[in-house]
């Protein structure tokens, strides 16, 4: 494969030229109430080239490698149409690698039959509680192997396990119709989705509860996030910002995002890094062939660093930070985080609560946007806090804030990092990419909230 | 796929075969300029088998061979759901229109012509602002046979820009944008860079809007964001099985008011949403959800449709898994009020053009909230300038209740949504 890879990039004249092949095989089963709705396996191959001219890039995907030379013939026709300048692209020292895929319990080696019977058990007890009405289940694993070939020489392969599961449980009364979700993912261990009964229990008892729960009314709170919430929260109101393909041909926005400015308090540190071992979004080399690296987005407050592709870190004269991700052989890689979390403080939870004389404490996700100025992101379950205390719960929440102010209306980061490895992350149509994100329970002030 | 039925058939008591071969050619454009042309080349393969009366089901996409996706359907075969509908053996379809052999024939230097038009256009109202597009064309051949003897085939072209704009004022950032498709190649800047340059004139100018409850005119892109997510999983035969969609007991009850009407149709020619049938070969045709106010119908496919003990209206489609049922083109039928009378009639208010965030509140109840990103203030019957840091909480069952007026200004939205402006008494916003 090697050999064919090279001898059609060999004699083609641009300045960088790369070849990616997928291979991919994967089960889902999807529940929705006691139906099983679909069990399926799906397998495909394919890949693409990518060429860059003068600046200019050509991208040309494929099913079948065969007349290869002429795909990579096309993306550098196409990419000589484009480019009218001269290329930038960050060097990186060529590697030679093959990274086994990492797995503790094997969710392929896993028969169907198994799968189904966790699911049915999750499913009847959620099922099986009054007033829920129905519930929706998605499993999925995928086993993939990406083999990544560049002008400059570097042979990767690369091969991973991804899990996933989302228990939904719906409940209704009187034509209101309330859910809440689970979502859990791990890279290459079945174990993270086994023994979830008590939690599929507790996901019907709260989608009940909330039918009894107030709306809160529409405005400004101080809202307490739980781990996971914050999770989103890191991710949606700044994680996207330091994507810096936002940022690079933006000359007013380089000047917003400029290295030094501070955002928020010095109790602030934000990480992003496929380096950090274990976690959904971690890998060891990115699909441009850069090694993972763990990236200070935030130091002590201040703006300290942002994500990087090859090219976005040549443009910005910073280091590639490892951050080019595809999700697949249809998309180029582009900048996208990987493992994204607030560090942990020292404030533990009772204290963070503890001064609130009425605030609001919101856990779990349902999702969120931004629009790198401003975020939004939604709670799964929400409850008042009253001098101190957890009080009533209330109907879910979407939260919203200004991404340059809100980072530093966060006034107290507590002790207990937890990382959210369920969520996939959505952008430029290539969706959803595993990542994970996390913190431990932060409190922000001036959060403005819909409501009735 | 005759070799792949053929080898099914002899496995499974009946099998489906869905294929589909596409090629695109797309122009990127980033910071205003052209930066990358991609040309996307891709064959996909479903089958679907039924084997001791159970569903198994495979994809597979590049080098697979039949005999694997034929054994990945078995595997998955034992847990399938009982099936008790035969694959259809209908033998004609609607003629609907879908290809347009000129789309093929645009060059893409003609193509990327389109992209710097509008985007000189946009510059030159408003410079500064920084454009990001996509403009692409392409063909597709779907193709569907089964063991009922079917065989549907249908070859479609698309053209498709999208373009938005993002201007920074003051650390302030505006965003603006067009989608626009069709069957049939899209020659015209002009329209484009009007929208984009319309919305820009109406964000000139900042306004404030205080907390309370407000009227509130959703143009054809607040209608698509913020109104349809709740109505597409509401009418879904799927949602009302479950009984989880407030609509599921409400055929032929008054839901909405009386000047809203509601479609899936299929059968306008050379929309992107366009088809003579579905994914499982059944024809499609236009089906009213909403009549006059009245609850019609909901959609189904074969599966679901069997189990709720009616027939597909042909609607199973699939969005990368096995068919269920979704829309193909939503039409909210126009109304006869122009744009401008309703914002006259309105003396203080909003409008709202884009909420990010409306499908992350419970769409199963109808409950969106979102920030609004692009939206105006109405003051006095005239349009003040653009809301920032709002958020508005609606429910989609109360405000379409209730209409004050719709639009006669119906466009489409990407060519699957296409809807005029609609005006209600009353929202909920809460202000910063």
């Amino acid at each position: 494969m090697k050999d064919v890879l090279f001898s059609a990039i060999a004699g083609q004249k641009a300045d960088y030229i790369e070849i990616r092949l997928d291979e991919s095989s994967s089960s889902r089963l999807t529940f929705r109430g006691d139906r099983l709705e679909e069990a399926g396996r799906s397998a495909s191959t394919g890949g693409n080239v990518r060429a860059l001219v003068r600046g200019g890039w050509g991208f040309v995907t494929f099913n079948s490698l065969d007349k290869l030379e002429d795909k990579v013939a096309l993306a550098v026709e196409q990419a000589g149409h484009v480019g009218k300048e001269d290329s930038k692209f960050s060097p990186i020292a060529p590697a030679t690698d093959v990274v086994a895929a990492e797995f503790k319990k094997n969710p392929v080696a896993i028969p169907l039959s198994a799968k189904k019977e966790i699911l049915d058990e999750y499913n009847r007890l959620m099922l099986g509680t009054p007033e829920v009405q129905t519930t929706s289940i998605g499993y999925a694993d995928t086993q993939k192997k990406v083999t990544l070939a560049t002008s400059e020489g570097a042979f990767i392969e690369q091969s991973r396990i991804d899990v996933s599961l989302r228990l939904t449980a719906i409940a209704s009364r009187d034509g209101d119709v309330q859910q809440v979700g689970l979502s859990i993912g791990s890279k290459g261990d079945f174990a993270v989705v086994e023994n979830l009964h008590d939690e599929a229990k507790d996901i019907a008892r709260r989608a009940v509860a909330l039918l009894s729960a107030p709306h809160v009314k529409g405005g400004t709170y101080t809202v307490v996030l739980d781990p996971i919430l914050a999770g989103v929260f890191v991710h949606e109101a700044f994680g996207h910002l330091s994507e810096a393909d936002h940022v690079y041909e933006n000359p007013q926005l380089r000047d917003i995002m400029v290295l030094g400015r501070r955002f928020g308090g010095k109790h602030l540190n934000i990480i992003d890094g496929a380096a950090v071992p274990g976690l959904r979004g971690s890998f060891k080399y990115d699909d441009e062939g850069t090694p993972a690296t763990k990236t200070y987005l935030i130091q002590e407050g201040i703006l300290n660093s942002r994500l990087h592709s090859r090219e976005t870190a040549a443009r910005m004269g910073e280091k590639p930070t490892g951050n080019a991700r595809a999700i697949n052989y249809q998309f180029p890689p582009i900048v996208r985080m990987t493992n994204t979390y607030i560090e942990p403080g020292r404030t533990s939870f009772e204290e963070i609560i503890g001064g609130i004389k009425e605030g609001i404490y919101a856990r779990e996700w349902y999702g969120g946007t931004t629009s790198l100025e401003m975020f939004t992101f939604s709670a799964g379950e929400a409850y008042m806090i009253r001098d101190g205390k957890i009080a009533e719960m209330i109907k879910p929440i979407v939260l919203t804030g200004n991404v340059f102010t809100t980072l530093d209306n966060i006034d107290a980061i507590g002790n207990d990092l937890d990382m959210n490895q369920g969520g996939g992350c959505g952008k430029a149509g290539q969706s959803p990419l595993p990542v994970s994100n996390g913190s431990p329970h932060i409190r922000i002030k001036n959060c403005l909230i819909g409501g009735k | 796929m005759e070799e792949l039925l053929k080898i099914a058939r002899k496995s499974a008591e009946s099998a489906e075969v869905f294929h589909m071969v596409s090629r695109r050619t797309t122009a990127q454009f980033e910071a205003n300029r052209l930066k990358q042309i991609q040309t996307r080349e891709g064959t996909a393969t479903a089958l679907r088998i039924v084997k001791n009366g159970r569903v198994g089901f495979a994809q597979a996409s590049g080098n697979i061979k039949d005999q694997d996706v034929l054994n990945m359907a078995l595997e998955t075969s034992p847990f399938g759901y009982q099936v008790n509908f035969l694959f259809p053996s209908f033998q004609s379809f609607p003629q609907v229109e879908v290809f347009d052999p000129q789309v093929e024939g645009v060059a893409i230097k003609d193509v990327v012509s389109l992209g710097e038009n509008i985007i000189r256009e946009v510059c030159a109202n408003t410079p500064g602002i920084l454009c990001e597009g996509s403009l692409s064309r392409g063909t597709a051949t779907l193709t569907i046979d089964n063991t009922s003897g079917e065989h549907a085939s249908c070859r479609r072209s698309s053209f498709s820009v999208s373009m938005d704009g993002m201007l920074i004022r003051d650390g302030d950032m505006l965003y603006v944008g067009d989608i626009r498709s069709s069957c049939r190649p899209i020659i015209d800047h002009g329209p484009i860079s009007g929208e984009i340059i319309r919305q820009l004139d109406l964000a000139r100018k900042n306004a404030t809007i205080g907390t309370g409850i407000f009227p509130v005119i959703f143009t054809p892109f607040g209608v698509a964001g913020a109104l349809l997510a709740p109505l597409i999983s509401a009418f879904n035969g799927k949602t009302v099985l479950d009984g989880a969609s407030p609509l599921k007991d409400k055929i032929g009850q008054q839901i909405f008011d009386k000047s809203f009407s509601f479609h899936d149709d299929p059968t306008l020619p050379f929309q992107p949403g366009s088809t003579p049938f579905d994914d499982e070969g059944v024809p499609a045709r236009k089906n009213t959800l909403v009549n006059a106010g009245m609850v019609e119908q909901f959609y189904y496919d074969l599966h679901t449709a069997a189990l709720a003990g009616t027939n597909s209206t042909g609607n199973g489609n699939r969005n990368g898994g096995m068919p269920s049922p979704s829309p193909h083109a939503l039409v909210i039928d126009p109304g006869h009020t122009p744009l401008d009378e309703m914002i006259k009639n309105i003396k203080e208010g909003l409008i709202i053009e884009q909420l990010m965030g409306a499908e992350q509140g419970n769409i199963l109840n109808g409950d969106f909230s979102g920030n609004v990103l692009l939206g105006y203030k109405v003051e006095n019957g005239a349009i003040a300038g653009r809301v920032k840091d709002t958020m508005v909480y609606g429910n989609v069952y109360q405000l379409l209740k209730d209409i004050t007026a719709i639009g006669n200004d119906s466009r489409w939205i990407a060519g699957y949504v296409n809807t005029p402006s609609i005006c209600c008494p009353q929202i909920s916003i809460a202000s910063k």
